[in-house]
């Protein structure tokens, strides 16, 4: 089928309203978006984070499918145990064989950092199964602390903007290109606004024969200091300052799938949040150069891999943020 | 290695299926039994002395033996992971560990226990670091006790076998739900090569039948949600459930075994007594201890004391009415655990007998025996000096409340230790 908006109204996704997570939050939206994209009768695995604590509250469930919950770290090793049983199962002749799909929701605390051992062994193994990283750059559930995903300079509540240390001191990890290095038939980066790439990305997961990765970025209102209503425009302009390009990498070949130049500086990105208020003080110029030169570096790597050339940074746009 | 003549087992092989005996040590007898239950899934991880098992029973799904999924997961807490995942999912899962991995495993214990899904651990008993120890003993079993599992222990690489299955419809049945662990003494047990009579693979379908949970993840048209957040509402009486069904367990492991017994001769009950019919002076004790508790019971006796031995089948849920019946008649009873309760009021196993007798206005004499620690080998003279000490208590009708410590170098006095 193809993804046309008119169509997808029609469809019942899987997810109701009335779940508790915050106006302007992007996890719903990717979850509606993931469940909507899938042809087969999914089984979803959750980590511990704000989704679950926020969809799944005894007596009440936001949920239209079969979940389970089972700690924060080891959600990909809840998926590799229902792989395991839904081939043993229909093995023996125990049930019928039906196209199902396994999908685990992750936020980048439970992939990056505290579930990365479990990630990489059930990746390693290959089970089929669809890991969605739900990126909003921190452990917002436990009150916006840093993860391995927070980026240089941003201020949380365990690294502090503080006299001698401005925001967070390290950069972060590129979970995606880590994924990728495990050799799995795909892996992808996405992002909470561009809604047909990311469909379309899970679609393509969900043909992938073994495990597939789904990297999307999901800002946090909450924990980055905006607007509610700025999530989509401050996806957006991620991917315009290519701080999150939008690729993919199937079956090992790279390719560029969202805009293939760089239209911003990241000082546009930066000026959206209030997580950076403190850099844009002058207090630390140094570290929003270190940012644009982190970004330009992995921005050109990525280019290299994708095959194209590489490209300098845009000098500083005029363009508003807000009224994007 | 496999001897195919059918030979009775015991007086009630009349009744019972034919055994075939075959020479294996422990862990290669839970293999065994494994093979037999051919569950849909196992997940574990390598680790010594839990070892034995799951390269067995690699090599059963490497042949096609069983049509099994063996998981070779990265970690023990994965392990567990996996086998919660394929147990909601509406698979029979089965890990193995020990020591230090059920260590890493903590937290996903009560998660499965919480879930009330009915998983199988063959629980290798092997000290816990540090310093580093791979050898047997009850360290890792008794941190485990309080974390909702029903927990079998048995003594042989026979009773290994047995208990493998029993736990199987222990944890499946529908009054009880709950997560299952079958304790066998690491190195004593699972290295221990003996014969082991095995029954026919028809007569272990039939006793351990198939699971069929009543929801599951990949049952059709399933909405099911597990492991749901609970908050001040409706944690407290989820756990409350919880607890109620563990003890209601009691008597599906008693039925359980019985009918075990009725198709293997072999009648284990919770509680293994031993010349305790008239026995004043008793050591209560759990594990490989038995043939060395046995025998020092046996010279007791052979001097003139009335003395007995119970060993505990059943640690979990702790058996009391029972317990405190089998020691109704003791006047001094000595409790061997193998394994410290640092800091705590007595050591693990002595706590529960303690609490178990009371209630007694009759309570025996009771005192507390450490052995054993990190694979020190159990001697005859130890087992007769725990004895010895508790005679002198029956005579004197002084209670000691100081813990003798058997084969351990150290200077009483100063409590210094001598290298």
């Amino acid at each position: 089928m193809t993804l046309k908006l008119r169509d997808l109204t029609l469809l019942d996704d899987g997810f109701e309203s009335g779940h508790g997570l915050c106006a302007g939050c992007s996890e719903s939206v990717i979850v509606r978006q993931v469940l909507l994209a899938l042809a087969n009768e999914p089984v979803v695995a959750l980590a511990t984070g704000c989704l679950e604590v926020s969809s799944t509250r005894f007596p009440d469930t936001a949920w239209k499918v079969p979940l389970i919950h089972s700690a924060f770290e080891n959600a990909a090793t809840s998926a590799s145990g229902i792989e395991a049983a839904y081939k043993a199962l229909v093995r023996k002749g125990r049930m019928a064989e039906r196209p199902m799909t396994f999908v685990v929701f992750g936020g980048d605390g439970a992939t990056y950092d505290i579930g990365f051992q479990w990630l990489s062994g059930a990746l390693e193994r290959g089970h089929k199964f669809m890991y969605i990283c739900l990126n909003n750059e921190g452990y917002m559930n436990t009150g916006i602390q840093r993860s391995g995903a927070t980026m240089l300079g941003a201020w949380t509540t365990t690294t502090p903007a503080g006299d001698l240390v401005p925001g967070k001191p390290q950069w972060r990890k590129d979970m995606t290109g880590i994924v990728a290095s495990h050799g799995v038939p795909y892996v992808a980066q996405a992002a909470v606004h561009h809604w047909k790439d990311l469909m379309t990305k899970v679609r393509t997961a969900e043909k992938a024969e073994g495990p597939a990765f789904l990297n999307v970025f999901a800002p946090c209102d909450r924990g980055w200091r905006y607007e509610p209503e700025d999530t989509m425009a401050i996806s957006r302009l991620a991917v315009e300052t290519a701080l999150w390009p939008l690729y993919e990498v199937d079956d090992g070949k790279y390719k560029l799938n969202g805009p293939r130049h760089k239209t911003r500086p990241i000082i546009d990105y930066l000026e959206s949040q209030g997580r950076f208020r403190h850099l844009l003080k002058d207090k630390e110029p140094g570290v929003i150069e270190e940012i644009q030169a982190n970004v330009d570096r992995e921005w050109n790597r990525l280019r290299e891999r994708c095959g194209l050339e590489p490209e300098v940074t845009p000098e500083t746009t005029e363009a508003a943020v807000s009224a994007d | 290695m496999v001897d195919t003549r059918e030979r009775p087992v015991s007086d009630d092989a009349v009744e019972a299926a034919p055994s075939t005996a075959i020479a294996v040590n422990g862990g290669e007898a839970i293999a065994y039994a494994l093979k037999q239950i051919e569950p849909e899934v196992v997940a574990a991880y390598p680790i010594t002395p839990q070892t034995l098992i799951i390269e067995k029973f690699a090599e059963y799904c490497a042949d096609g033996v069983v049509r099994t999924e063996y998981i070779n997961v990265e970690s023990e807490h994965a392990a567990l992971s996996a086998c919660v995942g394929a147990s909601a999912a509406g698979a029979r899962a089965i890990t193995a560990t020990a020591g230090p991995g059920l260590a890493l495993m903590f937290e996903m214990l009560g998660v499965t226990s919480g879930m009330r899904l009915p998983i199988v651990m063959h629980l290798c008993t092997r000290a816990l670091s540090a310093p580093l120890n791979i050898l047997g003993d009850h360290s890792d079993a008794m941190a485990m006790r309080e974390t909702g599992w029903v927990m079998l222990s048995g003594s042989s690489p026979q009773e290994a076998y047995d208990l493998a299955l029993v736990a199987q419809t222990v944890a499946e049945h529908p009054d009880v739900m709950l997560p299952c662990a079958n304790l066998v003494d690491g190195f004593m047990v699972t290295h221990a090569v003996e014969r082991v009579d095995v029954l026919p693979d028809d007569v272990v379908r039939d006793y351990v039948g198939e699971y069929e949970p009543e929801t599951s993840l990949l049952a059709e048209g399933s909405t099911a949600t597990y492991g749901a957040l609970d908050f001040r509402d409706y944690y407290f009486e989820h756990r409350r459930q919880q607890e109620a069904a563990l003890y209601a367990s009691q008597p599906v492991v008693e039925a359980s075994l019985k009918r075990f017994g009725e198709i293997s001769g072999r009648h284990h009950q919770i509680l293994e007594p031993y010349r305790m019919d008239d026995a004043e002076v008793v050591l209560v004790f759990m594990g490989s201890a038995e043939g060395q508790a046995h025998a020092a019971v046996d010279a007791a006796r052979a001097a003139g004391v009335k003395a007995g031995a119970l060993r505990i089948r059943l640690l979990r849920p702790f058996p009391v009415d029972a317990i405190a019946e089998a020691l109704s008649g003791a006047r001094v009873v000595g409790v061997m655990d193998r394994a410290i309760g640092f800091g705590s009021a007595v050591n693990p196993l002595l706590a529960d007998i303690k609490s178990a007798l009371w209630s007694r206005t009759d309570r025996p004499l009771m005192k507390g025996f450490v052995y054993g620690l990190g694979g020190r080998v159990v001697t005859l003279g130890q087992l007769n000096q725990a004895l010895g000490e508790l005679v002198s208590a029956f005579e004197s009708g002084e209670e000691s409340t100081t813990t003798t410590y058997l084969g351990l170098r150290e200077d009483p006095e100063s409590a210094e230790v001598s290298s």
